[in-house]
């Protein structure tokens, strides 16, 4: 079912000799389906918005100027904070510009098991997108099948490194603990198992007429203005733009995997709406059991951590490294003035540029089509505050 | 189910306290409040393996229809002030969780300049859950012991003067 | 396309208005005029040898000891692969740049962004206002010498030391 003939005029004050206003409603930012405190004030006549206009800051928390105060090593706690849904990503990259800053190279094993702890927490970030994108169009079930797969994710993640959610495993020249006896074979094990479930999903919900019908057609997004906006990640691959970091500005050992970069083609919907920015993250789960079986079967042995000093004093310098996180490119800019202190740290993560397109895309959309376009655009208020 | 006619006829006594708290802490609806990653925590609480709904509680999206209000996540002074509003919306009684150590104390945000240090520099907290964040199982004994403090309320006993002051 | 080439076009283009550059670091980064900067960034996005089309990262860096604010542009091309670096210098007292807005809209945010917590005003903006920290804040919260506030509308944000 398309949106074509539904398209309404924003002028409609004074048609027809009827008199209308124009409302303006506060949506947040404690509010049910927003992704976080994330605050919007929607100028609607009637169901159809003229504007929704971001209210953001609620969780600004001052990550960049703690990382001033607490050294580099002392930062890692943190930056799984600044995304807490895709929490590996976000360590991987902080590793990843102090090691850049002083040239430390990670050893082979160290790199394999980062990939795996990311790969792994894509799969849960994408579950979690997809599960509360589909509560907050209104579908509850799917829900609680994407969190029962989470939980025995979050089950694996809890083995390998002690917690659920906020993982700090990571550490500066590869990670803080090898996989303990028995992982890949239980990890394994796991994927057997939940890649059919991915079917199972698709039947339940992906490809449900109602479901389809809220999300085709509804905020497209073109590849010009993804790129002019600066989106990443599966918000700029459903648009039609076939870049991911990983393969595009290779890092750790993605050259050596094989995997595809799904975009979104436009078979139900078009190219660039919500369906195809839902669609593009399916898929990528798909992706990346691929990588997580290519990992088992090529890791090396050897130390996972490459010897690092107590007190890490990078050379005075800066540097800015890209990494492929859940929810797009996410950028580490590190200034370090030579003491053991960084002298700033800079995050620009993805959901930020998307929470900047919002309010051009919903223009003219209907009140309920808000709330699809921030979960299709997999916004945590997290990213957008820091 | 066992209990079908299996009772003799009788009378079942109970204090008129005990009869109220004990509805009032079956059916404990809370609010979703979830600011950062303790709410992600608090969705799997309610999800499918930790789920909290045995216990009655139920997530409302309003605080004029919520009994409970579990603060999940960092406090900042931008939202401390929404956070007043809210609560003072929630009709009475109510309690309120501070689930995490952000919202307990600030957590690791001790050293932020936008962050107010714990939840209860704005509202009064019943129950601290501990944990960064904490799991599932802990926020459901929170939960319980909410519900332990529910139970021991008084309501319709005459009570001396200093014990109502209090209360 | 190697930042030594792109310096020399830089430099052929625009003249004395793009400065110093540093080509041996990790990021070579060249260095332009606060007022240059707007003139700069479009050329790099049209000229089609170059197509800076997006602009990746913008961040400001407070150098107090130096006495001046850095801008630093993260440029990146979607269609020829490659990236660039700039960075602009303005005093700390009254610190100016142009706005690239017209240029990326990404930079709406992102300027807005380093106008809350450093204080830069990007001339050419069309909203620049706080963006993070609540419209009543006082002081902008990233400058090396920001002292925080005792007290926001009444809650206290003084604490114990942490330091023991």
């Amino acid at each position: 079912m398309s949106l074509a003939g539904f398209e309404v005029e924003v002028e409609q004050v004074g048609r027809n000799g009827l008199e209308t206003e124009e409302m303006t409603l506060n949506m947040g930012p404690q509010h049910p389906s927003t992704h976080g405190v994330l605050r919007f004030v929607v100028k609607a006549d009637g169901e159809v918005m003229r504007e929704a206009i971001p209210d953001v800051g609620y969780l600004h928390r001052s990550i960049e100027k703690i990382a001033e105060k607490v050294g580099y090593h002392g930062f890692m706690p943190y930056t799984d904070r600044v995304d807490y849904v895709a929490a590996m990503f976000c360590n991987q990259g902080w590793a990843m510009v102090c090691e850049k800053l002083a040239g430390i190279e990670v050893p082979k094993r160290g790199e394999y098991c980062r990939v795996i702890a990311a790969e792994f927490n894509r799969i849960a970030s994408h579950l979690l997108s997809i599960g509360t994108m589909v509560l907050d169009i209104g579908a509850i079930t799917p829900f609680f099948h994407a969190f029962r797969e989470r939980e025995k994710i979050n089950d694996l993640l809890e083995e390998l490194c002690g917690a659920r959610l906020t993982y700090n495993y990571m550490r500066i020249g590869g990670v803080a603990w090898d996989l303990p006896p028995g992982f890949v074979e239980k990890a394994s094990a796991f994927l057997d198992r939940f890649e059919p479930l991915i079917d199972e999903y698709n039947d339940l919900i992906s490809l449900n007429k109602i479901y389809v019908g809220r999300c085709a057609n509804v905020a497209v997004i073109s590849a010009e203005d993804a790129i002019n906006y600066n989106l990443v990640g599966p918000n700029l691959r459903a648009s039609g733009v076939r870049y991911d970091v990983r393969r595009d500005e290779p890092y750790s050992v993605y050259p050596e995997i094989e995997f595809d970069v799904p975009v979104g083609t436009g078979e139900i919907g078009c190219v660039g709406d919500s369906f195809a920015r839902y669609w593009v993250r399916i898929q990528e789960i798909r992706e990346s059991i691929k990588i997580l079986r290519q990992c088992f079967k090529q890791m090396p042995d050897g130390p996972v951590i490459a010897k690092v000093p107590r007190k890490f004093k990078p050379p005075a310098g800066d540097a800015y490294v890209r990494v492929e996180s859940a929810r797009g490119d996410m950028g580490w800019y590190a200034v370090s003035d030579g003491t053991e202190y960084p002298y700033r740290c800079k995050v620009r993560t993805g959901s930020f540029a998307a929470m900047s397109i919002i309010d051009k895309v919903s223009r003219g959309l209907m009140l309920a089509d808000l709330v699809t376009v921030i979960a299709s655009l997999d916004i945590v208020a997290p990213e957008v505050d820091r | 189910m066992a209990l079908i006619n299996s009772f003799p006829e009788m009378v079942l006594t109970t204090k008129a306290d005990q009869f109220l708290n004990w509805t009032r802490k079956s059916s404990v609806w809370w609010m979703l409040f979830g600011l950062a990653c303790c709410a992600i925590e608090l969705m799997q609480t309610q999800g499918p393996r930790a789920d909290v709904d045995r216990f009655g509680a139920a997530p409302r999206a309003s605080p004029r229809q919520s009994d409970l209000m579990v603060v999940a996540g960092t406090l900042t002074l931008k939202m401390a002030l929404r956070t007043k509003v809210l609560y003072e919306q929630m009709p009475e009684p109510r309690y309120a969780i501070a689930m995490g150590a952000c919202a307990s104390c600030g957590g690791l945000f001790q050293l932020a300049y936008s962050v107010c240090d714990g939840v209860d520099k704005v509202i009064p907290v019943d129950v601290y859950v501990p944990g960064c964040p904490p799991r599932p199982e802990a926020l459901t004994e929170g939960i319980l012991k909410l519900q332990e403090k529910m139970m021991a309320e008084k309501w319709l006993v005459r009570q001396s003067a200093a014990a109502a002051a209090s209360a | 396309m190697d930042a030594a080439t792109l310096f020399e076009r830089l430099r052929a283009q625009f003249g004395e208005r793009v400065g110093e550059a540093n080509l041996a670091a990790k990021d070579p980064w060249i260095i332009v005029e606060p007022a240059a900067i707007h003139e700069v960034c479009r050329y790099l996005r049209d000229d089609p040898e170059l197509c800076f089309d997006a602009l990746s990262n913008l961040s400001g860096v407070d150098y107090k000891d130096h006495g001046y604010i850095e801008v630093v542009y993260h440029l990146y091309s979607y269609a020829h692969r490659h990236y660039a670096v700039l960075k602009v210098r303005t005093p700390r007292e009254n610190p100016s740049v142009a706005s690239v807005e017209s240029v990326w809209k990404a930079a709406n945010w992102l300027e807005r962004e380093i106008y809350d917590l450093l204080g830069v005003t990007f001339t050419g903006h069309p909203d620049l206002r706080r963006l993070l920290m609540p419209e009543d804040w006082i002081g902008h919260p990233l400058r090396k010498d920001f002292v925080e506030p005792d007290e926001y509308h009444g809650i206290s944000t003084r604490r114990e030391s942490l330091l023991r």
